[in-house]
């Protein structure tokens, strides 16, 4: 007669563990798809991550559609539909971001790689300094990660950021409206706080192309040009860059650029703005409601003649 | 015949012109306008305005180019539709930017210099879309009212400037192709006026010039 075998007890799995081996099944059935079965350069692709509540704002996300399909990336036209319209043809993958300048470990990472270090969801306001403004649940890690990673050395003072350029895929960088490559930057202890997010994907998949695929920064206190998009290079410098808007037109575009309802654009007020999808203004809050966690950042600067 | 003409073409040119707004309406109905539909109806109402602010300008060159006199005869209805869409354009910042609230407007009017030069040719476009009547041409007299319309010149340089002062550096190109055409029927009219200051020559025959004072062999 067949008796079940009855396994020594040191062969017996501890329930904790057999647990954590379900979750780990699970979670290789959630990321699978991402890895193996579709194309890597289909952004419709959900992400592995972990939720991050600790910033959520009162505001429900802005709807993925208006996210999507109502945005500035110049390198692909100048109005608020081209994006979407001409970044489609974009080449994701394979991509590689070179990180440079005053650090111990200068490298280049894949995406991939950067992937799975480990992503968290983070739900921010986002701040146009045009006037509108959207909720936005990113997918990322913090900027401070890659920091931790690279290893500054004490003379890295700035990180610039630098976005994709290629005429080939992006027609508009044909033109001299701006300063190609777009350039941006933060300071040191700005790019290190921990609010600072390089974001990999939003609502839950990869990054649409027309947001910045496949990797873009998010600075939820500055207005959004400072989120330099599809970046390939991050470079750590002792001197301040000249930044693109900034060269584009110094008196509009400051290097800080912090969300402040105080200090006007120079062509329109910074009071008030408009939700996307919504009809009626709201009052723009000082550093986009993000003061708790980065006023002391600017203490005892004047954020008029720092704007 | 001369008069069906001209009632036929107005009655096309005004069905013609409401197009735009049935447009904007359908695709306000259809939720059509996109993730921001204020700033949607604020460009479009003020792209109309621009336009038919250039349409209403082209009526006399057209009818000099053509000698259509006609087409002059529609001028007017043009002139009331830049009105029209320059009132739904002011509306839309009036309403959805500030809420109907007059002290938030006339701050915005007093502080941001392209507001206060986009306001102004709208209150220069009120004048005339009042004295846009018979009666007022008589009341005012022929000479009168021409000296008060030509001041459509100076609103359509306003407009003009409204809209590069409001654009970025990487969307210029728009706004400078309405500056352009906009110059470029101001400059017909510069043309037009010297040349109609040159006197007429005396006599219409030719006659030979003489170089030589003796005739040569």
């Amino acid at each position: 007669m067949f008796r079940f075998p009855t396994p020594p007890a040191s062969e017996i799995t501890p329930k904790t563990q057999w647990s954590r081996r379900r979750l780990l099944l699970a979670a290789g059935a959630l990321t699978l798809p991402s890895f193996t079965r579709a194309s890597p350069n289909d952004t419709a692709q959900p992400l592995p991550y972990r939720r991050n509540p600790a910033w959520d704002p009162d505001d429900k996300p802005t709807p993925f559609d208006a996210v999507s399909s109502y945005n500035n990336f110049y390198e692909f036209g100048p109005d608020k539909d081209s994006p979407k319209a001409n970044a489609q043809s974009l080449r994701i993958s394979p991509w590689t971001v070179t990180v440079d300048g005053e650090i111990a470990r200068p490298q280049t990472f894949d995406i991939d790689e950067i992937i799975r270090w480990g992503l968290e969801e983070r739900i921010y306001r986002l701040r146009c300094v045009e006037g509108w403004s959207a909720v936005i649940p990113w997918l990322g890690l913090p900027m401070s990660e890659l920091i931790r990673r690279v290893q500054p050395t004490s003379k890295a003072k700035y990180v610039v950021f630098t976005s994709l350029a290629d005429p080939a895929q992006m027609p508009r960088v044909r033109l001299p409206v701006l300063d190609w490559p777009y350039t941006e930057a933060l300071r040191i202890d700005e790019a290190a706080n921990p609010l600072t997010l390089l974001a990999v994907g939003m609502y839950g998949n990869r990054l649409p192309r027309q947001n910045g695929a496949p990797i873009r920064l998010v600075v939820p206190w500055k207005y959004g040009f400072k989120s330099a998009k599809s970046i390939v290079r991050i470079h750590f410098a002792e001197q301040a860059p000249r930044t693109t808007w900034n060269k584009a037109a110094p008196h509009e575009y400051g290097f800080y650029a912090n969300v402040n309802p105080d200090v006007a654009h120079r062509r329109w007020s910074q009071e008030s703005e408009r939700r996307l999808g919504e009809f009626r203004k709201r009052p723009t809050l000082p550093f986009n409601g993000y003061a708790e966690q980065v006023a002391h950042l600017y203490a005892g600067m004047d954020l008029r003649r720092n704007y | 015949m001369h008069q069906k003409i001209i009632t036929t073409a107005r009655a096309l040119v005004f069905f013609a012109s409401t197009l735009p707004l049935a447009w904007l309406a359908w695709l306000a109905a259809s939720d059509a306008l996109g993730a921001n539909p204020v700033e949607t109806v604020q460009r479009y109402t003020g792209l109309w305005t621009l336009n038919f602010l250039l349409l209403t300008l082209s009526a006399s060159p057209l009818r000099a180019i053509t000698s259509q006199h006609w087409l002059l005869r529609l001028r007017r209805m043009l002139g009331l539709f830049t009105f029209t869409y320059a009132c739904l354009h002011l509306l839309s910042f009036v309403g959805f930017d500030h809420d109907f609230s007059a002290q938030a407007i006339a701050r915005d009017i007093l502080k941001r210099p392209f507001i206060s030069i986009g306001f102004a040719a709208f209150a220069l476009l009120v004048p005339l879309a009042l004295t846009s009547n018979a009666w007022a041409v008589r009341r005012l007299g022929g000479k009168r009212w021409q000296e008060l319309h030509r001041s459509i010149y100076l609103i359509a340089i306003l407009a003009c400037l409204h809209f590069l002062w409001l654009s970025k550096i990487t969307e210029i190109a728009q706004p400078l192709a309405y500056a352009v055409l906009t110059g470029l029927l101001l400059w017909w009219r510069v043309q037009n006026r010297k040349q109609r200051a040159i006197p007429a020559p005396r006599t219409t025959q030719v006659q030979a010039v003489k170089f030589f004072r003796k005739r040569p062999d």
